[in-house]
């Protein structure tokens, strides 16, 4: 998480540079949900994603080279200069599809979780959402042929309130997004988003099942953004939420939260605090570095890979 | 719907030579296809709304879930953005979905999935991920179905990069093409054609491919170049049949499959003949009448003796009836009217 965080701050100080010509989608705030949802994945699982594509895919085991230099369009990005943030791609470590339509890559993985079934592989897929998703058409598709298959997925919904800068409120009644969830006939439980450890209690239940044959299950996080939809920094100012209510939930920040705990359990303390910090800041430096030296893709490279052989 | 059964029965097409080989349907070599694909190949599955029902999807899955068992072969919610999803994630990790549709209409509703997911993902994760999937989907002409049963779609898909149309006009096609679009690693639509289901044609018997991207030769002739797919290629021929009583040879090629598109051999007639009438199920504006429009003109310019011809629907939606269909459709005569006005044309092209 801590890693997660760091990447995400050295994106944001730097992306004024302009040498990031990619549309960014911040996860600081949602680390939490990101890595409780991947500690419990192994490599050969599958995660699917929106365009909020960063946290899912450092925690499913991605490649921080790789993916600075997608996100710099170099040819050695994780996707060859071809998605940029919104399509971290890596099939070399289960991030194996992205879309940047809300909804799209749901019932793709959901044919992903088919494939595995029909195929007897013993490989879960899980398909990581927001709040909005719920109100696509595709995603109540997704969610009925899912549970009529008994399909091993898991629906990991990240509700952080906002599509955009548009309120839950205003678009969709009061109701909890896992009751409406439960009526596709499916379990679905919610827990809190900011607790990484309830996050990967609940994701190793929902896993538990899929690959003992139990079928899908729906998972709603409420979390929080604390920056804006999309590009650096905070956009609270412009009205269209409170800045109380984002110092309310930077209050339960998941990262300083776990941190709390741990040290509570003398599991980690000042010094070992430093040295990840220092491990993690070489890390950054080293990989910025790599990626800013990194060659570009080519005109050729361009009409490479319209059709497979 | 009787009128439209009686329709299709008392359609007459040439009769095969028995002599030749095996004679059977149009839909009856679209399900040959099918098993061949599902006995040949575990990751082929078959999914789509009434593919076990006793209508079978016109015929063409007929007894398949019944030998192959209902987790290969299998009815879908209607859900067709959500299943064309699933088809896609499907084909991404090993398998080889045959999603079918018994109207092109349907797909529209798989847009989302079919043109922004389906045809992006091996472009967009450069390379790595094959989409092997295959929609199939039957468009008809004369069952008043209307404005939304009866679109002719593939125009619309020519401009989306990384998809493949083929559009078979014979029963030999009709298996050749499918099996290859089943073992293709591309999303490949096959568009059938209703009027077609019952033509009868020589289909050898088990596995043969006819290869995507290759238009053939139908009908040598010097004076004009007919060129078309799937059911077009039928009213193409009777058309070049009258038009020989006239004298007037027409050429008619087949293009079997509409993206990407067999240019050379579109060039290659026009280089002979110096005259071109584009023939479409569907319509005449900014689909595969425009395109081979433009092709002829871009490349095939210092060749032509005539203006391009276009007979294909007008801009206008598909009418329900019987009474103002007759006004709406492509049929020979006006294929031979447009053949007939270029080849007597007076006066040379003025290429300035």
């Amino acid at each position: 998480m801590l890693r997660i965080r760091r990447i995400e701050e050295e994106i944001e100080r730097r992306y004024h540079q302009d040498q990031m010509k990619t549309p960014i989608h911040l996860v600081i705030g949602q680390e939490g949900t990101s890595v409780g949802a991947c500690s419990v994945l192994r490599t050969t699982d599958l995660v699917y994603t929106s365009h909020r594509t960063h946290g899912a895919y450092l925690a499913k085991g991605g490649d921080l080279k790789a993916m600075l230099c997608e996100m710099h369009c170099r040819i050695n990005g994780c996707a060859g200069s071809r998605g940029g943030s919104m399509h971290l791609i890596d099939q070399s470590v289960g991030m194996a599809g992205t879309s940047a339509i809300v909804g799209g890559a749901v019932p793709i993985a959901t044919g992903a979780a088919l494939a595995a079934k029909m195929k007897g592989e013993d490989r879960v897929v899980v398909a990581f959402l927001g709040d909005a998703t719920t109100e696509e058409g595709v995603m109540a598709e997704s969610l009925n042929f899912a549970a009529l298959k008994r399909i091993p997925i898991v629906y990991f919904c990240e509700n952080n309130f906002y599509s955009v800068q548009s309120p839950l409120a205003t678009r969709q009644p009061p109701r909890d997004i896992r009751r409406w969830a439960e009526g596709f006939g499916l379990p679905a439980v919610a827990v809190d988003g900011v607790n990484v450890l309830a996050v990967r209690h609940a994701m190793a239940d929902a896993v538990d099942r899929a690959r003992s044959g139990g079928g899908p299950t729906f998972i709603e996080t409420p979390v929080y953004r604390f920056r804006a939809h999309g590009g650096a920094g905070d956009d609270s100012k412009s009205g269209y939420r409170d800045e109380a209510e984002r110092m309310a939930w930077e209050a339960v920040d998941p990262l300083h939260l776990f941190a709390e705990f741990l040290t509570r359990d003398s599991l980690l303390d000042v010094s070992l605090t430093q040295s990840m910090e220092r491990d993690i800041a070489a890390e950054i430096a080293e990989a910025f570095e790599y990626a800013l030296t990194s060659p570009n893709p080519v005109e050729d490279d361009l009409y490479r890979h319209v059709y497979a052989d | 719907m009787p009128w439209d059964e009686g329709l299709v029965n008392s359609l007459v097409y040439d009769k095969p030579d028995p002599a030749e080989g095996r004679v059977v349907s149009y839909a009856h070599a679209i399900n040959e296809a099918l098993a061949l694909a599902l006995e040949h190949d575990p990751g082929v599955f078959v999914l789509g709304q009434g593919v076990d029902d006793p209508l079978a999807m016109f015929g063409t899955t007929r007894g398949l879930h019944t030998r192959f068992g209902a987790d290969r072969v299998f009815d879908t919610p209607l859900s067709e953005e959500a299943m064309m999803g699933v088809s896609t994630g499907a084909a991404m990790n090993g398998m080889r979905p045959v999603f079918m549709h018994n109207r092109p209409d349907f797909i529209l509703l798989a847009f989302n999935q079919l043109v922004t997911h389906a045809a992006k993902f091996h472009f967009m994760d450069n390379g790595r991920t094959n989409v092997p999937v295959v929609i199939w989907a039957a468009i008809g002409r004369g069952w008043g179905s209307g404005a939304q049963h009866s679109q002719a779609i593939h125009g619309m898909l020519l401009g989306v990069p990384g998809l493949k149309i083929v559009m078979p006009s014979t029963p030999y096609d009709a298996k050749g093409l499918l099996l290859s679009a089943i073992l293709d690693n591309n999303p490949v639509c096959v568009f059938e054609h209703r009027w077609l289901m019952k033509k009868d044609g020589v289909v050898p018997e088990g596995f043969y491919r006819v290869p995507i991207g290759k238009g053939i030769y139908r009908r040598r002739g010097n004076d004009v170049t007919i060129v078309g797919a799937s059911h077009a290629i039928e009213l193409g021929f009777q058309a070049a049949a009258q038009l020989a009583l006239e004298g007037i040879e027409a050429e008619v090629i087949d293009l079997r499959t509409v993206k990407p598109l067999d240019e050379a051999i579109v060039l290659e007639s026009l280089h002979k003949t110096g005259r071109l009438v584009v023939v479409d199920t569907a319509w005449m504006k900014g689909g595969l009448c425009a395109e081979i429009g433009c092709l002829a003109a871009e490349r095939g310019y210092s060749d032509l003796k005539a203006p391009i011809a276009r007979v294909g629907l007008p801009d206008v939606p598909t009418p329900a009836g019987y009474t103002l269909e007759q006004f709406y459709y492509p049929d020979a005569a006006r294929i031979a009217a447009a053949a007939r006005g270029l080849v007597r044309r007076t006066g040379p092209v003025r290429h300035t």
